[in-house]
């Protein structure tokens, strides 16, 4: 199963990932329309700056997520086969204890819509929109395993 | 390239980039295509890189970030960003105009001797514009000129001579906003400072102040330029020639003249005939100097000599790439940097000639007014000495070339509609209050490869022309539309509305008018003064049912030229993508709406040619039915 790595040495912090991103989960998928529908879409993924590093953070589909654990309407479920966390949203309560024990700090709370906002890999489409946003590639969309061995590589 | 999408309408165009994907070389297309995802900040105006407190962006989705270090907002942002790009535009068309007004005044002191005065009549009817009394000789009247034209350059009181040319209410209307320009420099330099941190931060006023510097080009550097070169290099008259790739010979020395100012090109044209270089030519197994422009250096050359047009802004490099160009000369504007490194893949040689626009490790040689001739020799004399280095092998010329008739003006077209001997603007004008003819429209400006070539030019044309409004087109906007073959009289048949039909057949003109490069879009504004002065469509140019376009822009120019047809009263539809302006919701409304109470002028945008015609048509209708003109004689 594909996800999302990040070489954070090549992050310019352009933030060309959350317009990508944004674009990619509103109503017109158009960037000059994207910003002026009624019911905003927000990026799922944000630039976080650390030490001079640009880290962008974005829901990790943990295996053993916290926070569907936390979620008392039982919104959240994780897909063992896709990898991923689903959200129902019409079960969602907006009590926010996603975003309190998520421990990525990924999950940002939407006040206007009173969703969580997370990351879906842009579940319907070939590859998140993030990774063809990139201008330097530090965002990559890899299968797991492959990432595993460089790792043990290393 | 990797895909297989057609990247141009014109057949020419596109069997030469499926030669470079063939052959592996990198051109507009795959770059735009190695720049994907552009930058969205950008595209909304919303990034500031103006002081070091900054780079600062707005985040459009309203989350992060509403304004810079400075507390500059969106809005002032994107102002900012758009008045930058009229203060550059306009500096380019009014520079092209400073060289040429200097060219007439060395001329006067005695130092320019390959130039001479070509149109007299024109001579002493600018003279009289500028006060000169036209009873004194020829050579006092040049020197006059020369004096008077420069100093509008650095004028600081009172307002440009050719401002008078508008319908008196339009002036009025300036006068009003306050946005009469004094002098050419000083409206760009003023605009500029404005954009300085911490100066002007009310997004409509940087507006207002961009208006001013566009008016600036459009009446005054751009229409020097047009006048000046008229006047020293001669007025266009309807000509007869051949566009596209195909003009390009297979057997002959191919010179290619490309950038925008005439005067040295002008050189070239004449030392292209030179029989010492036709007999070297002969010798190095050509058989003749074949002369080809590109851009609005070909438009220049084409209008007053009929020199055969290539081809358009990105057919730039795709002359280069038929491997049978030996020279490409080049001076200013629109001169894409890639050309270096694709000319070093052939046998060509690049030449640049301006001080302001050199490439590192390209051939220089510089032009000076001063020996202007010897030096377009010198230049047409490398091209003949590298014809043996051409490899036949590697020669593509595509077959396609179309006919087409330029070199229309304000003077001499309604000359034509009213004949020789009582030359008006009245047949026309009757033509559109009759119904015969729906209005006028100003198709101009670039190509952009976000958009299929030419593919916008040519649909919205046929659309309008089909609709019986009369096509008046520069730059590359009327190159594209001549190699569909919508500049010749015959194309009025095969594609216009009836009534325009008819209009095109009594006076054998095309229902699509060549006037020139981009800088003589001057001539569109003066035409358009000349049909109020006729009376019976209106006091102002905002009265006339009219509207303009650039269907697939993208140099800086070409905003400016939108913002002086806007000043001028002018509906203008922008095509291939929107200004960056969309970050700012009150910017955009601003220039879609709320200038036109403020100017009568107003811009749109879109992304669909069709849509484009139906707006300009619908424009063109409200200002039929405010005239109370009768209805269309066929619909």
């Amino acid at each position: 199963m594909k996800k999302l790595y990040y070489d954070v040495e090549k992050c310019l912090g352009c933030r060309s990932c959350e317009i990508a991103c944004a674009i990619a989960h509103s109503q017109s998928q158009e960037l000059s329309k994207a910003i002026r529908e009624e019911v905003l879409s927000l990026p799922r993924k944000k630039i976080f700056v650390s030490k001079g590093k640009n880290f962008p953070i974005s829901c990790r589909n943990c295996q053993d997520p916290k926070c569907v654990d936390a979620c008392m309407a039982k919104a959240l479920r994780y897909d063992k086969e896709r990898g991923i966390v689903l959200h129902d949203e019409s079960r969602c309560v907006g009590c926010w204890m996603c975003v309190m024990v998520c421990p990525y700090g990924a999950i940002r709370p939407n006040l206007k819509t009173r969703l969580p906002l997370r990351c879906d890999k842009c579940k319907d489409k070939d590859s998140p929109a993030c990774v063809a946003a990139c201008p330097t590639g530090a965002i990559i969309w890899q299968e797991e395993e492959i990432a595993l061995s460089q790792t043990d590589k290393k | 390239m990797g895909n297989n999408k057609i990247k141009s309408i014109d057949p020419a165009s596109q069997q030469v980039i499926e030669k470079a994907e063939k052959e592996n070389i990198k051109i507009a297309w795959d770059r735009l295509e190695q720049q994907q995802p552009q930058c969205g900040f950008g595209q909304l105006g919303l990034c500031c890189t103006v002081c070091s407190m900054g780079p600062c962006r707005i985040d459009p989705f309203g989350e992060g970030a509403q304004k810079g270090v400075c507390g500059a907002n969106a809005d002032t942002i994107a102002a900012r960003n758009l008045a930058r790009k009229i203060a550059v535009g306009a500096s380019a068309h009014s520079d092209h105009g400073r060289d040429v007004v200097h060219t007439l005044y060395l001329l006067a002191q005695g130092k320019a001797h390959d130039y001479g005065i070509a149109d007299e009549d024109k001579l002493k009817e600018v003279c009289q514009e500028f006060g000169i009394d036209t009873n004194k000789d020829k050579e006092t009247m040049v020197k006059e000129l020369a004096d008077k034209a420069l100093s509008e350059f650095g004028r600081q009181e009172g307002e440009l001579t050719f401002i008078k040319r508008a319908p008196k209410k339009r002036q009025a209307i300036w006068k009003k906003m306050g946005v009469v320009p004094q002098g050419v420099d000083k409206a760009i330099v003023e605009l500029l400072h404005s954009t300085h941190i911490g100066v002007d931060n009310d997004y409509k006023n940087i507006m207002k102040t961009g208006l001013r510097t566009a008016l600036s080009d459009g009446w005054g550097g751009s229409m020097l330029a047009t006048d000046i070169q008229d006047i020293i290099l001669g007025s266009p008259a309807p000509i007869r020639s051949k566009v596209n790739l195909g003009v390009l010979k297979d057997d002959q020395v191919n010179i290619v003249v490309h950038g925008h100012e005439p005067v040295l090109s002008e050189m070239a044209v004449k030392a292209s005939q030179d029989p010492e270089l036709l007999k070297l030519a002969k010798e190095k197994g050509a058989q003749g100097i074949n002369l080809a422009g590109i851009c609005c250096t070909a438009n220049e050359v084409l209008m007053r000599h009929g020199i055969p047009v290539a081809g358009n802004f990105l057919q730039q490099e795709l002359a280069i790439l038929t491997g049978s160009v030996e020279v490409m000369m080049v001076d200013v504007q629109c001169i894409m940097p890639a050309l270096n490194e694709l000319s070093s893949c052939f046998h060509t040689k690049l030449i640049t000639t301006s001080p302001k626009a050199k490439f590192p490790g390209v051939t220089h040689v510089e032009f000076s007014t001063k020996n202007a001739y010897k030096i377009a020799k010198e230049i047409i004399r490398l091209g003949i000495e590298n014809y043996p280095n051409r490899n036949k092998a590697r020669v593509d010329i595509p077959k396609h070339q179309m006919d087409v008739v330029a070199g229309f003006t304000r003077e001499n077209v309604f000359s034509i509609l009213g004949g020789k001997y009582r030359a008006t603007y009245k047949p026309l004008n009757d033509a559109i209050i009759s119904g015969r003819v729906r209005g006028l429209a100003g198709v101009v400006g670039c190509n952009n490869p976000k958009q299929v070539h030419d593919y916008f030019h040519d649909r919205l044309v046929k659309e309008l022309i089909k609709q019986d409004v009369l096509v008046l087109q520069t730059g590359c906007a009327a190159i594209a539309c001549a190699k569909q073959g919508l500049l010749i009289p015959e194309a009025a048949k095969e594609y216009a509305g009836r009534g325009l039909q008819e209009v095109c057949d009594a006076v054998g003109i095309p229902p699509v008018l060549h006037l020139g490069s981009c800088v003589d879009n001057s001539r569109i504004l003066t035409a358009a003064s000349s049909v109020i002065a006729e009376g019976g469509l209106g006091e102002d140019i905002s009265d006339i049912p009219a509207a303009g376009a650039a269907p697939e822009w993208m140099s800086e120019k070409a905003v400016t030229i939108g913002f002086y047809f806007v000043a001028s009263g002018v509906f203008t539809v922008f095509g291939a993508s929107p200004f960056a302006t969309y970050g700012s919701k009150k910017l955009t409304d601003y220039l879609c709406s709320g200038l036109e109470e403020d100017i009568g002028g107003r811009f749109a945008f879109s992304d669909d040619p069709v849509k484009m015609a139906e707006m300009m048509i619908a424009h063109i209708d409200k200002k039929r039915e405010a005239l109370k003109l009768k209805p269309l004689m066929y619909k």
